[in-house]
């Protein structure tokens, strides 16, 4: 009697474990696919631009507030940190270059995406998953109006131009917060700062990297918030759900690309 | 130009494990207001969706203006449906677009009409649904009457040969389900087209349409005009426009013995 329910017991958690997997995998498909159909459906998107100019705004200009405070502050205790191990080798006027250097080929982009998917993408989802709820997308499609091209590829664009910009401007804000407890509260030579940093920063291998990462970061950051909004069940339920899978998934995701991307880049 | 703008031919329809429809055949003829009136849960509204080919049959099929309505390709798909308008249960509005941008956008979106025409367009179909006073308000500051009258200008802002409604009288007060029924019918008359309406409110409907189909358990059970089925002897018909609570339509959903289950409870 025991050993029979212990096995019945096993066999559901076997079947589980199989079903999640078979579920990860289409996920994993129905993405892509709306990747690919996004991609297909972008002219709208160019021959109309302001739809996307919108949509920048909402993603973009919106989460400017959140990635300036937060880089400040990255910037400052990347400074601190910085200054702390530096000045035992005797070496503190390199902490402009390694403020820089940390920020532009790392933090700046894998922070923004991080930040982007919890203020943007979480936006997306529950907005396009309240579409999808109050029958707004099915009122497109019966209008003869797809909304992949309405709805979807704008929203795809929007986030591919918004997040290298916002990446940037997280660097450049990080490296201000990082100057900012290196020179005036510490005491580190202004010139030595700027110096170093200038002589050891290198535009294809640090900056132009850096901007790759967060480009791919955009993309997948985005067509995720996507999907998941698309692909949410219709309840309030469901969508409460899309959105943290958004930002659980996008996390793994960007942490997971930025490392297939160093190995790439440094290799 | 056949007679019936649409012809539904011994259509089948379900999910994998329950039939939804099961050889259900009706027409529509041009000009005419057709009521399709069913318990709740019996596919109604599914038929408006086979009508509008967002899904497709498993059997049989629907004829929009002679085209088979699943045959068609996603351009065809789209080519029929810019002869069709709809009314959603909840209205569907766009909720980031005001009230003129929703009845705007069908035109702009499918026609390159020059903005002077758009705006006078607007203003007029706004105007016959008593509501020009509300262009700039925002869907949320509608009340639920109004957001559906929105919705049916924006339903025949293309005029439609087809105009669908499901459930157009859910959840209305008296006074505005008053007003959704005259704009029915006056809207049907003065744009010379057909009305297809999803409903399951006996007195209104019968006020005003020319012919009605009452579906039960995936088959057509009753048709004829409001008068043939008010006399109709059928048992079902007979309690559906009566309203009793138990005829063939039973009030208990199946279950087991009674008796047993209360007596056989063990916490």
């Amino acid at each position: 009697m025991i050993r029979s329910s212990l096995l019945i017991g096993a066999a559901r958690a076997i079947r589980k474990i199989g079903g999640d997997f078979i579920d990860r995998v289409w996920r994993l498909g129905a993405g892509t696919r709306l990747l690919g159909l996004t991609l297909i459906s972008s002219g709208e998107s160019f021959r109309r631009f302001h739809l996307v100019i919108r949509e920048v705004y909402f993603t973009g200009v919106r989460s400017l507030i959140i990635i300036s405070v937060s880089a400040f502050f990255v910037g400052m205790v990347l400074a601190l940190q910085g200054y702390n191990t530096l000045q035992k080798y005797g070496s503190s006027e390199a902490i402009g270059v390694l403020v820089a250097l940390a920020l532009v080929r790392e933090l700046g982009p894998v922070v923004t995406a991080l930040l982007f998917a919890g203020r943007a993408g979480t936006a997306i989802t529950a907005e396009i998953g309240l579409m999808k709820a109050t029958e707004q997308l099915s009122a497109m499609e019966m209008m003869a109006v797809s909304p992949i091209s309405r709805v979807v590829a704008p929203r795809f664009w929007a986030g591919v131009i918004s997040m290298p910009i916002l990446a940037s401007l997280f660097s450049m804000i990080g490296i201000l917060g990082g100057y900012m407890v290196a020179v005036p509260l510490i005491g580190v030579d202004a010139g030595a700062f700027w110096s170093q940093m200038q002589a050891n920063v290198d535009w294809r291998f640090d900056i132009v990297n850096g901007v790759i990462k967060s480009v791919v970061f955009g993309v997948a950051c985005t067509i995720i918030a996507l999907f998941e909004g698309y692909d949410a069940p219709p309840t309030a339920e469901g969508v409460s759900s899309a959105t943290t899978r958004t930002v659980v998934t996008s996390s793994l995701v960007v942490l997971a690309l930025d490392f297939a991307l160093t190995s790439f880049m440094i290799s | 130009m056949t007679q019936n703008i649409v012809e539904i031919d011994n259509l089948s329809f379900g999910y994998k494990r329950r039939m939804l429809h099961q050889g259900i055949t009706m027409a529509f003829p041009r000009g005419k207001v057709v009521a399709i009136m069913g318990g709740s849960g019996s596919g109604k509204t599914t038929l408006l969706r086979l009508i509008g080919g967002q899904v497709k049959p498993s059997k049989g099929e629907v004829r929009v203006d002679g085209k088979v309505v699943h045959e068609q390709d996603r351009e065809g798909i789209y080519l029929l449906r810019r002869k069709m308008g709809m009314l959603f249960q909840h209205g569907a509005l766009f909720t980031d677009l005001s009230v003129f941008e929703n009845v705007a956008f069908p035109m702009r979106e499918l026609t390159d009409l020059p903005e002077s025409m758009i705006h006078d367009l607007v203003l007029m179909k706004l105007h016959a649904v008593g509501l020009r006073g509300a262009h700039n308000l925002k869907p949320a500051e509608l009340s639920g009457g109004m957001a559906r009258r929105v919705s049916l200008a924006r339903a025949v802002a293309l005029d439609p040969d087809i105009i669908m409604y499901d459930e157009p009288f859910a959840g209305l007060d008296p006074i505005s389900m008053g007003v959704i029924c005259d704009l029915i019918r006056t809207l049907n008359d003065a744009l010379g087209a057909t009305s297809i309406i999803v409903t399951h409110d006996v007195e209104e409907t019968f006020s005003f349409a020319d012919y009605i189909y009452f579906v039960a358990n995936g088959v057509v059970a009753a048709e004829g005009t409001p008068n043939d089925l008010r006399n109709s002897d059928l048992p079902f018909v007979h309690q559906f426009v009566y309203g009793e609570t138990d005829g063939p339509v039973p009030f208990h959903y199946p279950a087991g013995n009674y008796k047993e289950e209360l007596m056989g409870f063990k916490a």
